[in-house]
């Protein structure tokens, strides 16, 4: 039955009259004509290329993933801006393709773009990237999902802590939004773990991509002596490139960059999409709720670390390796009190513990102390 | 490495300037050739775009980023050629032309681009001039890639080549006014046309700077308007080759004070610090001019200062 | 720039073929455009599909899917609406002082801080003031603040001499690097947490749709908007004078004619539009303020207006036009697997052929009644 009605490219193209009997027929209601409950259409929405070596290229590769599941078509676009645009593509996904479950994934694409679309098309599903849903606030039929990765950063900063000799480290930033935030901190907890005189310089970009301030900003950070660098940037190639090329270590983000400085790259903290998307399509396959609010770090499989590079001592890859093992067993807190913020206040008191799940750590809006740089 | 603090500023900026500066220049000398001629090509961002992914291209497949920056030439020159091609025919607005071409050139470079965005291509060298200093900072900013002292020495010749050779001569009448270029015998259309097909190489070259040494690689984003900019330099620097190569490297020190100030722990505001650039260039912009002369320099066919 | 001025000038020959000469020549100039416009098109078309079939796909199969993405069913077309209505107001912005001969390529600088300057002032008002009050306070604010903004550029163009064109492009940064400024810091809503903003318009303040209708009321604005400009061109002495000073700055002044004011004036006017444009971007799409309004609706909008040869009512069908490319743009990346740069390849075809046709314009007897026989 599938082989007969595939709900893909083609066959919409065809027969307009296909076409216009889906843009009237309730999604849901044509999935049970079709009989075949693991057909399924996926709409993938980047805000940029998908082939970026950072965040559109992590999310495009867990998209991969689900196209070779059977019975599932994935249709994509790349470049999406935050706009009536986007909109008007997870439209034309559910109009013109069919699509009942989509992935909006760029932050941006949350409030007012798919939230509007989720309540003009509530048999259609939406999972959103990043966000933060509230339940009673937010329609039923949308939900977001994202990774704990500031553990991923902690354990780059373990592996910075040992490979710094300066006992500076370099952050390039894009933004200073509480995701960012949350992984300079941690980055800068995982070097002092190592040893608490080391401190990290961040530089804002203010754009999500922007090549040669990237570059200005990862050259600016080693003439002030950081060693090791890493980034929170869309596509994090040319600050690892430019950094190995002035003989600094670095981290990665968003995907695994290590072969583009194989002698320099410690680690790094990767998506692991794949998973995430595996799940909602098997439980929109059997005809399972989806989750609203789901949420994953390392132990769950939501996020993964690239293998450790040449230049991890022995040293630094034990102490990697125990506190690794601790987070697999979800009893490690990354912001264990008490933590001071750069300015001198509290920022984690000292009975505090926060997992990596604490809501807490979703709105955060401060630098802990050691992290040269400010939030506005 | 030890940090070097406040020292970092002004030398982030002499550093920037050089590191930041070589695709401004190449655009801007090349646009001050078409426009010398009397014609102004405003699609040299896409130029510079092709050119960066055809360099990268071509180095990733041929293995020598040389190959890459002579490819890029040759495909600036036939944007050159389109756009000068075109404009030949009465009634067609060069402007306009600049900016289709400009979508057109973009358009193309990303289409073309995509399979090129994960391989790494070799880079262009550089010469290590700061061995004399034992500061790392120092010979790092010293480390001058050879793009950028040719655009220098290009910017002094053409200079001397506008006012002392037969080529400038060409090139001058034909760009003050195209009754007198005919009676003297030029045809001005032949003219523009070699003149912006030589525009569009040169700023082919800024964008294989872009892809091949800094930063050094090949994605959408690589270009920040970098060509468009470029274009708008040349008329800051009056259509003076020497002025073109200033103001690049004025642009390019002015951008590097954003990242600069943050490193050594100035953090507030840094939009505006990035903003420099601009503010910088408008403020001597409006300084310079003067409402009762027309710009001094500005070729009489321009259409862009009529 | 000058076709429909010697339009209204009949040739004194309507007499010899009675009735029907008057209108055969009312019809053959009106067609010029229409018939040299299509042909561009058509032109441009067969050009991209020689592309096309260098890279192996069928170009058939691309245009119909272009058809249908773009204007194939209400849906389709009530999307390319959509992505035209921001571009009728920013394509004005270059058109109208165009017609006095400037180049102003920055109007993207006035959408943003129209954008940011309505949503401002919206903040105090906002559960005080019922949204009749608000909407056109917004509205007020984005067109003052972006015609001051490019005023500000005919002012500098006027009295100082500073080139229009890189004053503009130059504010155009700067503009950028104030609204980011102002939205990450004295303008963010703190609740705002990863994707900074100013506080969200609440519902009733959204200025919705037009009716019957899934596009906003952008559109109308535009339409508009363009409407005005057509009248305040064609048939106001302010127009007229501004012709007459595009022409020949110097013959103006001669003539007594207030060439600064016009100058401002209309730069202001221009840029009014550009702010507005960046209020209902804020009002009927993004609900606040915020990184997105640089979505480069100000670059697109000056290839707007060159390809509708800088006359506002042919803005209307250039921005659909523009609108249903783009619109099909996501449809192509699903269906034929084309990267998303192929409309950009289509686009600047299309506009390099339709650009060079200007050429055509007063080549072909057929259009012009004053080479006609004198044939009873």
């Amino acid at each position: 039955m599938t082989k007969l009605l595939p709900m893909n490219r083609r066959s919409f193209l065809q027969t307009t009259a296909v076409g216009a009997a889906a843009l009237g027929l309730s999604p849901s209601l044509f999935s049970a004509t079709a009989a075949a409950q693991t057909a399924l259409t996926v709409g993938f929405i980047y805000v940029g290329p998908k082939d970026d070596y950072g965040y559109n290229q992590a999310h495009a590769e867990g998209a991969a993933v689900i196209k070779a599941m059977a019975g599932v078509t994935v249709v994509e676009e790349e470049n999406v801006p935050e706009t009536v645009d986007v909109q008007k593509t997870m439209e034309s996904m559910i109009n013109l393709d069919g699509a009942t479950l989509v992935f909006p994934t760029s932050f941006g694409y949350f409030d007012p773009h798919m939230l509007a679309m989720a309540e003009k098309y509530p048999d259609v599903q939406f999972r959103h990237c990043g966000g933060l849903w509230q339940e009673g606030k937010n329609p039923m039929n949308t939900g977001s999902y994202f990774g704990y990765i500031g553990q991923g950063q902690y354990l780059n900063g373990i592996t910075a802590g040992y490979a710094s000799k300066s006992k500076k480290i370099g952050f390039v930033a894009a933004k200073p939004i509480p995701q960012v935030l949350q992984n300079i901190n941690s980055f800068l907890l995982g070097a002092r773990s190592v040893d608490p005189a080391i401190t990290c310089q961040v530089i804002f970009t203010g754009e999500w991509s922007l090549a040669v301030k990237e570059a200005e900003a990862t050259n600016a950070l080693i003439d002030q002596g950081a060693d090791v660098i890493t980034c929170h940037v869309d596509s994090p190639k040319v600050v690892v490139e430019t950094a190995a090329g002035r003989g600094a270590f670095v981290c990665g983000y968003h995907a695994n960059q290590s072969p583009l400085a194989p002698e320099k790259y410690l680690t790094g903290a990767e998506w692991a999409w794949g998973n995430v998307y595996t799940d909602f399509v098997k439980k929109a396959q059997a005809g399972e709720k989806l989750g609203n609010f789901v949420r994953g770090g390392l132990k769950d499989g939501f996020v993964k670390m690239s293998p450790l590079g040449p230049a991890v001592s022995a040293e630094a890859r034990t102490k990697f390796d125990t506190t690794l093992a601790e987070m697999m067993k979800g009893t490690f807190s990354v912001f264990k009190g008490p933590i001071k913020d750069n300015k001198g206040g509290d920022a984690v008191t000292a009975s505090q513990v926060l997992a990596e799940d604490a809501i807490e750590l979703e709105s955060m809006a401060y630098l802990v102390e050691g992290v040269v740089g400010s939030t506005s | 490495m030890e940090g070097i603090g406040i020292w970092g500023v002004p030398l982030a900026i002499f550093a920037g300037a050089i590191r930041v500066s070589t695709p401004f220049i190449f655009v801007s000398l090349g646009e001050s050739i078409t426009e010398r001629s009397g014609r102004i090509n405003l699609g040299l961002e896409g130029t510079l775009v092709f050119g960066a992914m055809t360099a990268y291209a071509i180095a990733v497949m041929s293995g020598s980023p040389w190959l890459g920056v002579l490819a890029a030439m040759a495909t600036g020159a036939i944007f050159g050629l389109i756009h000068g091609f075109i404009c030949k025919f009465p009634k067609v607005n060069d402007i306009a032309i600049g900016i289709a071409m400009m979508q057109f050139g973009l358009g193309l470079a990303f289409f073309l681009g995509k399979p090129f965005i994960q391989p790494v291509a070799p880079r262009l060298p550089s010469i290590p001039l700061g061995g004399w200093s034992d500061i790392p900072q120092v010979q790092s900013a010293l480390n001058i890639n050879v793009l950028f002292v040719i655009g220098g020495l290009l910017a002094v010749a053409l200079w001397w080549a506008f006012k002392n050779t037969r080529l400038g001569l060409i090139l001058r009448v034909v760009g003050d006014s195209s009754d007198a270029a005919r009676a003297m015998g030029l045809n001005p259309d032949t003219v523009r046309l070699f003149a912006t097909a030589v525009g569009g190489s040169l700023a082919a070259v800024g964008g294989a700077y872009l892809s091949l040494y800094y930063p050094g690689s090949w994605n959408e984003g690589i270009s920040s308007g970098q060509g468009l900019m470029a274009v708008a330099l040349v008329i800051f620097a009056r259509w003076n080759p020497i002025g073109c190569f200033l103001a690049a490297l004025l642009f390019g020190g002015a951008g590097a004070l954003g990242p600069a100030l943050q490193s050594v722990g100035v953090t507030q505001g840094y939009y505006l610090f990035y903003a420099a650039p601009y503010v910088l260039t408008l403020a001597i912009l409006v300084a310079t001019s003067s409402p009762s002369r027309s710009l001094a320099g500005a070729p009489g066919a321009l259409s862009i200062t009529k | 720039m000058t076709i429909e001025a010697n339009t209204s000038a009949l040739p004194p020959l309507s007499a010899q073929t009675g009735n029907l000469r008057p209108m055969l020549e009312w019809l053959a100039r009106r067609a010029e455009p229409l018939v040299i416009s299509l042909g561009a098109i058509l032109a441009g078309l067969a050009l991209f599909s020689v592309v096309i079939v260098v890279i192996g796909k069928s170009p058939a199969d691309l245009f119909k899917l272009m058809y249908t993405g773009g204007f194939g069913s209400w849906f389709s077309i009530q999307n390319s609406l959509s992505r035209a209505a921001p571009l009728l107001l920013t394509a004005l912005c270059v058109a109208l002082p165009a017609r006095l001969g400037l180049v102003i390529i920055g109007g993207e600088g006035a959408v943003v801080l129209g954008g940011v300057a309505a949503a401002a002032i919206a903040l105090p008002f906002i559960g005080s003031a019922p949204p009749i009050i608000v909407l056109p306070l917004m509205a007020l604010a984005g067109m003052l603040m972006g015609g001051l903004w490019i005023g500000a550029v005919g002012m500098l163009r006027h009295y100082r001499g500073v080139n229009e064109t890189i004053a503009s492009l130059l504010m155009a940064y700067i503009a950028i690097a104030l609204m980011n400024h102002f939205i990450e810091g004295p303008l963010r809503d703190p609740a705002s947490l990863n994707k900074p903003s100013t506080a969200p318009l609440p519902a009733e303040y959204m200025l919705g749709n037009i009716p019957g209708m899934d596009v906003n009321w952008g559109l109308a604005i535009g339409v508009v908007a363009c409407i005005i400009s057509f009248i305040l061109i064609e048939a106001t002495s302010f127009g007229f004078a501004a012709r007459i000073a595009g022409g020949n700055v110097r013959a103006a002044q001669i003539q007594g004619l207030p060439v600064g004011r016009l100058i401002v004036g209309f730069a202001a006017i221009a840029g009014s539009f550009a702010g507005l444009a960046g209020m209902v971007e804020v009002a009927a799409v993004q609900g606040s303020a915020n990184a997105s309004l640089a979505a480069g609706y100000g670059y697109t909008g000056i290839l707007v207006a060159f390809l509708a040869r800088h006359n506002p009512l042919a803005i209307i069908p250039v921005a659909i036009l523009l609108g249903g490319i783009d619109a099909s743009g996501g449809l192509i990346q699903r269906r034929m697997d084309l990267p998303d740069a192929t409309v950009l390849v289509l686009q600047g075809t299309l506009f390099v052929v339709i650009l060079l046709c200007e050429t055509f314009y007063g080549r072909f007897k057929i259009f012009n009644p004053d080479l006609w026989k004198r044939t009873a």
